[in-house]
């Protein structure tokens, strides 16, 4: 619990303060509010179309908001570049569709940003991502290329990759959502170590077992707005909203 | 509770391998295709036979005049008599070797990067295209304790080399530069690069040969002078970059839209983005449409003839009008054929050997 009282008083991770955001006249985001502690996991739900993607892709500026305040890691986004860049390389991001480079070794996946963007030194940079590899289980799988490998392994590595840039938040785009049925406990495997290391999580999924076990806090999301926030034993157990219920009910046959 | 035991994996049917299955499925898997098959056949025995006796068995290989033509083949003697022309054109006689020169110094300078195991190939492949053209141009024009030789005496394949080599290596990476500015997000940008590839992609190459020629210097200030052979470098630089930018456009837009968010996502800027990992990928899926451009530019060389310069073609050309030399012009065109082919075979070859050692497997 003092662990937590502390962690409380540090700055925030991520401060969202009235977020809008539109596709053209689409209202997707609508006036979105959201503080995450260091060291929070938080797991985002909802109905497609909700707008869950949308916010996690806002904080690393891959969807540029047009109003409210978005704060990452202390620094605020704005369109300033040197600002964007600064904190794309302490938010590690993974994607639905892995989105590895096909034309790299799963090594060389690894070293490409630590190497360009971090000025690592290249052997320094393999040490760093077979460090990595092994703890996402793969480190056989160094000098393979991307397209050799299962959905599951790809999602491993991809997550691998962005740890080596040592982020300090990690967004997760619906990870398990593109792979077959088999693989999906692998990488939920992965995540569930890292959010026992004490990494900041934003996680968009559907995932409901994960989300129980691993979350501090999910979050409910509907038409680009918060619905409901709690923990997630009251959010399971005692959902305050219709809306909530009816999603719910719709997910957890 | 049941265990399953699965079954061993057996050999194909011996009907659906080897060579009786090739050529049941290739040449003769229907009556109609049986009957393409004969028929090329029968085209084949008419047409080979009469060449090889044309250009090998009845040809003439020995002597050093036209009366030394007496059997009834192609009279290879012209090509030998005049070899040397063909090869440097009006290049001095004397100093020929220093174009040999530069031709050795290209091959065995480019051969490590050959090497697979070569260490530090990428700065050794810079040093090589900041020095080679460098050293390229001073033995070739002179200067720095050379005899000078004009551009106007150089010809031949020499100059078809020049120019290629030259246009290929401009026009390449300028049109990476085209291509991406025209899908920049700065509105500038992108108008200034659709204006360029479309002027540039809408107008015959043979007119700007000649407006590099005879218009450029109405514009240029008096007694400024370009060489003529410069002009047309430029020109055939601007001219290819613009097809080059589309063909590289067309592979930047086969990237999926994630790589790019990936390769944002670990905080790479936009050079790095696309020089790490959008165009390696890009470049890679259009080795057939840039090689295509490549051997084009090629053949396109011919036209500096426009300008009063001699390729390669415009050479051999002027040798069979030769009065000394009258009636050898198949062996003359045929000659040219085999040069031109052979370089552009050579290019395509080993395009497809890049576009296979690139492959990384499936796509996901």
């Amino acid at each position: 619990m003092s662990e937590a009282e502390k962690k409380q008083q540090q700055e925030p991770a991520i401060i969202m303060q009235g977020v809008n955001k539109w596709y053209g006249q689409f209202h997707v985001l609508k006036d979105i509010n959201l503080q995450v502690q260091p060291g929070e996991r938080i797991v985002l739900c909802g109905p497609s179309g909700s707008g869950k993607s949308t916010t996690i892709r806002c904080l690393n500026r891959l969807e540029e908001h047009q109003q409210g305040r978005i704060v990452v890691d202390g620094v605020e986004l704005t369109s300033d570049l040197k600002q964007i860049e600064a904190i794309r390389r302490e938010v590690g991001m993974v994607f639905q569709h892995f989105n590895l480079f096909p034309h790299l070794t799963v090594l060389q996946n690894c070293t490409l940003a630590p190497m360009w963007v971090r000025k690592m030194p290249k052997r320094k940079a393999e040490e760093v991502a077979m460090h990595f590899l092994e703890r996402v289980r793969i480190p056989e799988q160094a000098h393979k290329y991307p397209g050799q490998l299962s959905g599951g392994q790809q999602q491993r590595v991809a997550i691998a990759r962005a740890l080596c840039m040592k982020p300090k938040i990690m967004l997760f785009d619906e990870p398990t959502s593109a792979l077959d049925p088999e693989m999906v406990k692998e990488v939920l495997d992965t995540m569930i170590e890292l959010a026992e290391s004490g990494m900041t999580m934003l996680c968009v999924t559907h995932e409901m077992g994960f989300a129980r076990t691993v979350a501090n806090r999910v979050i409910f999301m509907d038409r680009g707005e918060i619905i409901e926030q709690a923990e997630p034993n009251t959010f399971f157990d005692n959902p305050q909203n219709e809306r909530t219920k009816l999603f719910l009910g719709q997910i957890l046959h | 509770m049941q265990t399953h035991t699965f079954k061993p994996d057996q050999p194909p049917p011996s009907m659906s391998v080897g060579v009786v299955a090739w050529l049941r499925s290739n040449l003769f898997s229907n009556w109609f295709n049986s009957l393409l098959t004969l028929f090329a056949l029968y085209l084949i025995w008419l047409m080979v036979p009469p060449a090889l006796q044309w250009s090998l068995f009845d040809a003439n290989w020995v002597g050093t005049s036209r009366t030394d033509c007496t059997a009834d083949g192609a009279c290879w003697v012209f090509v030998k008599e005049h070899l040397a022309q063909f090869m440097y054109g009006f290049y001095p006689e004397q100093l020929r070797w220093r174009v040999d020169l530069t031709a050795w110094a290209a091959i065995i300078g480019a051969a490590p990067l050959f090497i697979p195991v070569m260490p530090r190939k990428a700065l050794y492949g810079a040093a090589y295209l900041v020095i080679f053209p460098l050293l390229a141009f001073w033995l070739m024009y002179g200067g720095f304790g050379l005899d000078i030789v004009e551009t106007s005496q150089w010809g031949g394949l020499m100059l078809t080399l020049v120019i290629a080599v030259v246009g290929i290596s401009g026009a390449m990476p300028l049109g990476i530069l085209l291509a991406l500015g025209r899908r920049s997000d700065m509105p500038a940008i992108r108008v200034l690069c659709v204006t360029f590839i479309e002027f540039w992609r809408g107008v015959p190459l043979i007119t700007v040969l000649f407006m590099s020629s005879v218009m450029l210097p109405f514009f240029l200030p008096e007694g400024m002078s370009f060489d003529k052979l410069l002009r047309a470098l430029i020109g055939i630089i601007l001219f290819q970059s613009a097809y080059m930018a589309e063909v590289v456009r067309g592979g930047l837009q086969a990237i999926p839209k994630g790589q790019y968010e990936a390769a944002a996502a670990v905080g790479l800027g936009y050079w790095r983005m696309m020089g790490l990992v959008i165009l390696p990928q890009a470049l890679k899926l259009v080795i057939p449409g840039i090689v295509n451009t490549f051997i084009a530019l090629f053949k396109d060389t011919s036209l500096v003839i426009i300008i009063g310069l001699f390729d390669l073609f415009t050479i051999i050309h002027q040798a069979t009008v030769n009065p000394e030399w009258l009636g050898f012009a198949v062996e003359g065109y045929v000659f040219a054929a085999l040069v031109f082919w052979i370089f552009c075979f050579g290019m395509s070859r080993y395009s497809m050997h890049l576009e296979r050692k690139l492959h990384t497997g499936h796509k996901r």
